[in-house]
């Protein structure tokens, strides 16, 4: 037989991590160590924004809300593969704030604004106004097309869904059908009717999202954004989203791990520390392979933006997909057996497990869970 | 030497021109996938021939000191070659255990007298060696060997068995574990290593048959068998530290190698071949999403492997569980490939019940041949549930 020979594309294992990237990673660390420990996550579980106003401030003034935005619009011009470990540390720490969807707003504005539009709207992202995006109409990660409208005269109608940290945002970039293409479009929050945002129950409750209606919200013809091919654009931010989702996840599963580990060591029964018992610490290897495995694709996609300066292609794209499905895998086997290893414990509120579970399930789900890229990546991987 | 992209990639042009003339023909038998398949004579001598002729075209051992051999040279250079020869998908070099284990073993902890006598030997393909670990009542429990070693004169005299020994009936040497003290205060501290020659009278092998069928290790028993007192690597009692040192060669946890081309890859494009190769219902079977879906999952998970390796040399990446990429590699490596060849028999329809005699077996039978064969990587070397042992243990930091 005719084996295939071995695809000897040397991107497939291109994995680097600058000293930028380091220093980013250790200082995200603390900082989420220090404003974001378990009990404070705890008490933001009920908080209507789910963060602190002042954790925000001080994450602003250390320029992270910048970081991927160029130096023109007052940013530090560095690129995604930065933001990856700030992301990283906070899902470590559990963390919830409107970061994710800053940068993903920014990212929108960089590749479909006008210069001008950039430069009314990014420096205010920047100094730390809440952005957010609004793709969504269903649960359809998958969809491409909208059916909330634009119409001639300007005037939105319709609601879209799972709009992240609406409650607190005081921009939204609203996917929206005009003139026959999907477009881009700037609302502000003043611009909203009172009660158009109703906050989702969220199975995450460190996490918020909500519904908001924009329908009636007449925006100026400036506030298009001026790209008008979007499908590209769209399928970048969903890519860009998956990856940070991803590493928050990896995050997530390390201190859903460390967790395990501390109970396993602790709790005893029939005389033994129950982590001896194979049962229980083969399964955290398994959980411990597929986080690692995961993070090295998270790192890995991440030097793909930094070779490619943020272009997206092929490589990068079956990078971001990888990366989400195994993150999605190793958080949910961690939430998952976590629940399982404390026992009675583990069934409780009190739990911390609960905590990671909860995040597994909403993970898995922003921005496609792990079927919805394996199917996107297999006419990318087996040259169907 | 210099190592510059430029060089490396001109070097890489050499040694794919080199392979593209001197890869052997088929020589019409079935060739061994790895270095634990090696069964019959003509497998053999083929083999030693090829490894012959690697290292005369100056590509093997090309990291290992010039004094003893090797060719002074960068690992780098050694790399580069282990790639092609495995995208070339050439024949293996197959004396592993000394070009891989005891080679680098000896290399780092064995005195001039020992680097002088047996390095170039493992290189040449002169000298096989083989490993003498595995009893038949100690296995994975490693440290609780019985083979006895007394000291007489200048002389040990070895008494026991040695099981599985992969290469058992064409060694010249043997590194073996042995027990020169019972008494000793741990059952670790009994024992010791020697570089054992393997033609002196009461050593002798029998060959095991496999799984597959076919012959490859043996046992090997020592009946008064007298060997000379300086084969004693180390000290007495140094046998377990020398052990554990030549595993981590042996899990390619530590590098060293003459060179690491011990096995032929069934990789995941190969697997996507036989896919296209099958038809059901008229198409393709690599049309269907079913399997189109596991085909992703396998190649995410080869792709974790290519990825991990690369972090682990990132020490800022490691600091979470520092032993871990170190500790899995073996473990991750041969259960996705198991499970990739167990995955491809299965796809085989009633086919996947034949067996490589049977000439409509689908390409020979080598997915249900390289699917039994390999068990001995799950197995040998540690099993895969030890290595996972070990994992919990010092990379999570569970107890015992
Ligand atoms: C093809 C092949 C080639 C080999 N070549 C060599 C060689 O050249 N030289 C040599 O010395 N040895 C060699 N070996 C031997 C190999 O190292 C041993 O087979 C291996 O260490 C397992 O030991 P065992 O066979 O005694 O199995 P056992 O240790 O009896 O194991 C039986 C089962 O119990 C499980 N088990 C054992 N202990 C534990 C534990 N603590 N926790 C959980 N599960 C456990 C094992 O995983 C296995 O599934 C080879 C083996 C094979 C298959």
């Amino acid at each position: 037989m005719n084996f295939g020979q071995q695809a000897r594309n040397h991107k497939v294992d291109s994995l680097n991590f600058s000293e930028e990237q380091k220093m980013i990673l250790e200082s995200a660390r603390s900082f989420c160590e220090d404003t974001s420990s378990i009990e404070q996550v705890r008490e933001l579980l009920d908080s209507s924004r789910g963060y602190e106003e002042s954790v925000w401030a001080q994450l602003v003034e250390l320029g992270w809300t910048g970081i991927a935005v160029p130096e023109r619009f007052g940013g530090s011009e560095l690129g995604i593969e930065t933001v990856v470990p700030i992301v990283e540390s906070m899902g470590r720490s559990l963390s919830a704030t409107p970061f994710i969807s800053c940068t993903l707003s920014a990212q929108i504005l960089l590749q479909a604004g006008s210069t001008d539009q950039q430069q009314r709207w990014l420096p205010r992202i920047v100094e730390g106004q809440i952005a957010t995006v609004a793709l969504l109409d269903n649960e359809d990660w998958g969809a491409f097309s909208t059916t909330q409208e634009l119409n001639d005269e300007l005037v939105l109608k319709g609601e879209k869904w799972f709009v992240d940290d609406a409650v607190s945002a005081e921009l939204f970039i609203v996917l929206t059908q005009y003139q026959g293409n999907a477009r881009f479009v700037m609302v502000t929050r003043n611009q909203l009717e009172e009660g158009a945002v109703q906050a989702h129950a969220l199975i995450d409750e460190t996490k918020r999202s909500a519904r908001v209606d924009f329908t009636g919200v007449s925006v100026s013809a400036e506030a298009i954004l001026v790209a008008e091919d979007t499908s590209e654009i769209l399928n970048d931010i969903k890519l860009i989203g998956a990856l940070l989702t991803a590493a928050e996840a990896v995050g997530a599963t390390s201190s859903c791990l460390n967790l395990m580990v501390e109970y396993l060591n602790t709790r005893k029964q029939f005389g033994k520390l129950i982590g001896s018992y194979q049962a229980l610490k083969h399964p955290c290897v398994d959980i411990l392979t597929k986080l690692e495995g995961a993070r090295s694709q998270v790192y890995h996609a991440a030097t793909l933006f930094e070779e490619g300066q943020g272009k997206m292609d092929r490589d990068l794209e079956v990078a971001c997909r990888m990366a989400k499905a195994s993150a999605n895998d190793a958080l949910l086997m961690a939430g998952d057996r976590a629940v399982q290893f404390h026992g009675g414990m583990g069934f409780t509120y009190e739990c911390d497990a609960q905590l990671y579970i909860r995040r597994a399930q909403w993970s898995q789900q922003q921005f496609g869970e792990s079927a919805h890229h394996r199917k996107r990546l297999a006419p990318l991987l087996l040259s169907l | 030497m210099n190592t510059d992209a430029d060089t490396l990639t001109a070097f890489r042009q050499e040694v794919i021109a080199w392979l593209a003339d001197n890869i052997p023909e088929d020589p019409g038998f079935l060739l061994p996938l790895t270095f634990m398949e090696v069964g019959t004579e003509e497998q053999l001598e083929f083999l030693i021939a090829w490894q012959r002729k690697v290292y005369d075209a100056g590509y093997l051992g090309m990291a290992w000191p010039e004094a003893y051999g090797g060719r002074g040279m960068p690992q780098v250079y050694q790399d580069i070659v282990d790639e092609e020869l495995m995208n070339h998908k050439a024949p293996i070099i197959f004396n592993t255990i000394g070009l891989g284990w005891a080679g680098p073993l000896i290399l780092q902890l064995g005195t001039e007298a020992e680097k002088q006598k047996y390095i170039k030997g493992i290189l040449t393909g002169d000298d096989i060696w083989c490993q003498g670990f595995s009893e038949p009542d100690h296995g994975s429990d490693l440290g609780n060997a019985q083979t006895r070693a007394v000291r007489d004169g200048d002389d040990y005299v070895i008494n026991g068995s040695k099981i599985w020994t992969t290469h058992g009936t064409y060694a010249k040497y043997m590194i073996l574990l042995a027990r020169t003290n019972p008494e000793a205060q741990s059952k670790y501290a009994g024992l010791s290593f020697f570089l054992s020659p393997m033609d002196v009278p009461g050593i002798s092998t029998s060959p095991i048959r496999k799984i597959t069928g076919e012959y490859g290790f043996a046992q090997t028993f020592f009946d008064d068998a007298r060997i000379p007192a300086n084969c004693l690597m180390g000290n007495e009692g140094d046998g377990w530290k020398l052990a554990m040192q030549t595993l981590q060669y042996e899990r390619s946890v530590d590098g060293g190698q003459a060179s690491t081309y011990k096995i032929t890859s069934m990789t995941s494009a190969d697997l996507i071949e036989t896919c296209r190769t099958i038809q059901r219902d008229g198409k393709p079977l690599l049309d269907d999403p079913i399997v189109q879906d596991q085909l992703v999952q396998f190649i995410m998970e080869e792709r974790n492997l290519l990825l991990n390796q690369k972090r682990s040399s990132i020490q800022d990446l490691c600091t979470d569980y520092p032993l871990s990429l170190m500790l899995s590699g073996k473990l991750e490596a041969t259960e996705l490939f198991r499970r990739m060849r167990q995955y491809a028999v299965s796809l085989q329809g009633a086919k996947g019940g034949l067996y490589i005699h049977d000439n409509d077996a689908l390409d020979g039978g080598i997915w249900q041949h390289a699917y039994f064969n390999n068990f001995s990587a799950t197995i040998g070397g540690g099993t895969s549930q030890v290595q996972t042992n070990i994992i919990a243990e010092h990379a999570l930091g569970l107890p015992k």
